[in-house]
């Protein structure tokens, strides 16, 4: 059997939303050089909606397949229900990850998370 | 598809894979059994034992046949550590990069009440022989170094620790996994007492190694049991596999000056090759290194994902990041030759095969160059880096 999902290795091959929104309103970064995983989120938040989203990520194939989906995920959705995306819907949306790389599917939500957290303190618009 | 990892396995060689086949069938019989199908085994058996000991300098009766190189180093330094107990002598020296079959037994040894020093490997990933010397105390009962280090390919100064040792009448062990069958062995001459090496790294079978023992170093048992191997190793031997280990070897290195001259050739093209992508480091030292190992860092990049887009494009290789061994901490061998975790990560090992070409090694330049920038595309750290936010390490 494969290390990955068919699904994982596609968003890692042909990683969607791959790159950098310069006029974003929302950016959120997670993890850290040492653990060998960093992932940088933006989004451009207009009328409570994500209109569009991109990522930037140093990792192993399961944080960026990670995410990717995240950035399909929360595509278009409303804040207030990107607010309650889990890292489970993460792995599941890419068929699963080894349980070993589950904390790559938390660093995609941690970094969404923040990235909320940062648009709040920009705005002063509370996020259900 | 380009085969670049020769150090975690070897392909078995068709003389070996051809032998071990024949074998299963026609020296099926217990080694120790007197009646005809027995002494076929037995006969087999000590005639691979001979030709394995020729390799190495070796008298027969100093080779003793294990499940594979694990094994041997296990039974090596826990002899060593029972000779010395014998004589209160509880202190074992050896270094910071050695394999887990060995850093781990120590580890054990040190609950049981032993005193590990382990060595500096420096930043070019050798040991020095006046800083073994320098170790040694009045209880030493052991030095292990390894031949040659399985993930940078540093080869170290063996003779001379050899000689440093003898000079001081402690047991010398090397594990010489990565080394038998790729590099001038003669454990006479190169002082060596107690030697381990893995079939499957020189093109045998998986499961069958050897520990070399001069003849007067006593060893214990890790399995007790039948008299097998001098009584030193119990459990029917695996003829066959043993025999195609020796077949193997004879082979690889019987033509080991042709193959480390074309190895050699290929590895320095392509760490040639590799040093012109920006922000790159090459592991060890650039010439005392196996001649198949080529191993580097690259700034901004994640070893997992470097490797399976490689694999993508048909090539093996593999990778001391964290997320390739499922731990969070990159190679430890990485880590005592002085890379920090950021780099660490980013690192490849290509360990070419005997039969590598330049076309494959221009291949695997390109493509290694194409990953490492595309990668490095979308990595904010790169991005951080380029734009002055960090400092470049390599």
């Amino acid at each position: 059997m494969a290390l990955y999902s068919e699904k994982v290795m596609d968003h890692f091959r042909n990683p969607r939303n791959v790159g950098v929104i310069e006029d974003a309103n929302a950016i959120g970064e997670v993890g850290n050089a040492k653990c060998g995983d960093i992932m940088k989120m933006y989004l451009k938040i207009e009328n409570g909606i994500v209109a569009d989203v991109k990522f930037e990520t140093f990792g192993c194939g399961s944080a960026i397949a990670s995410s990717s989906m995240a950035t399909e995920l929360i595509m278009g959705q409303p804040v207030s229900e990107v607010r309650k995306l889990t890292n489970k819907a993460v792995a599941e949306a890419l068929d699963g990850l080894p349980d070993y790389k589950m904390p790559c599917s938390v660093l995609a939500e941690e970094a969404i998370k923040l990235a909320l957290d940062d648009y709040e303190k920009r705005t002063g618009i509370h996020i259900d | 598809m380009i085969y670049a990892d020769n150090a975690a396995t070897t392909k078995m060689s068709d003389a070996a894979v051809r032998t071990m086949t024949a074998l299963l069938g026609e020296a099926w019989g217990n080694a120790s059994s007197l009646y005809v199908h027995g002494q076929k085994a037995k006969e087999v058996l000590e005639k691979a034992r001979a030709d394995v000991a020729a390799v190495i300098g070796a008298e027969p009766r100093e080779i003793l046949f294990t499940s594979g190189g694990s094994e041997a180093d296990n039974q090596a330094i826990r002899s060593a550590a029972e000779l010395g107990r014998q004589k209160g002598k509880t202190h074992i020296i050896s270094t910071a990069f050695e394999h887990h079959a060995v850093l781990h037994t120590l580890e054990r040894l040190k609950k049981e009440g032993f005193e590990i020093t382990l060595l500096d490997v420096h930043e070019n990933g050798l040991i020095v022989p006046e800083e073994v010397e320098a170790a040694i105390r009045d209880d030493t009962c052991l030095v292990t170094v390894m031949f040659a280090n399985n993930e940078i390919g540093t080869i170290q100064p063996i003779r001379e620790i050899g000689a440093v040792c003898r000079a001081k009448g402690v047991l010398f062990h090397t594990d010489a996994v990565q080394a038998v069958g790729h590099l001038p062995i003669d454990v006479k001459a190169d002082n060596i007492d107690l030697l381990s090496a893995s079939a499957h790294k020189f093109h045998g079978p998986k499961g069958v190694g050897f520990l070399y023992a001069k003849k007067g170093v006593r060893l214990t048992n890790l399995i007790d049991g039948g008299a097998q191997e001098r009584g030193k190793r119990a459990g029917t031997e695996n003829v066959p596999g043993i025999a195609a280990m020796a077949e193997a070897l004879k082979e690889t290195a019987g033509a080991m000056a042709v193959n480390a001259a074309r190895q050699s050739a290929m590895r320095d093209r392509l760490i040639e090759g590799l040093s012109r992508i920006p922000h790159s480091a090459l592991n060890g030292d650039p010439v005392k290194r196996l001649p198949g190992n080529v191993n580097f860092c690259f700034e901004g990049i994640e070893g997992e994902s470097l490797l399976l887009l490689l694999d993508d494009k048909g090539i093996c290789a593999s990778s001391g990041s964290a997320c390739t061994s499922g731990s969070l901490d990159p190679s430890h061998v990485l880590l005592a030759i002085g890379r920090v975790h950021d780099v660490a990560h980013g690192s490849l090992r290509l360990t070419l095969g005997e039969d590598i070409t330049e076309e494959q090694t221009d291949y695997i330049i390109k493509s290694v160059r194409e990953v490492v920038e595309y990668l490095r595309g979308f990595s904010p750290i790169w991005r951080d880096l380029t734009a002055g936010k960090k400092e470049f390490i390599l």
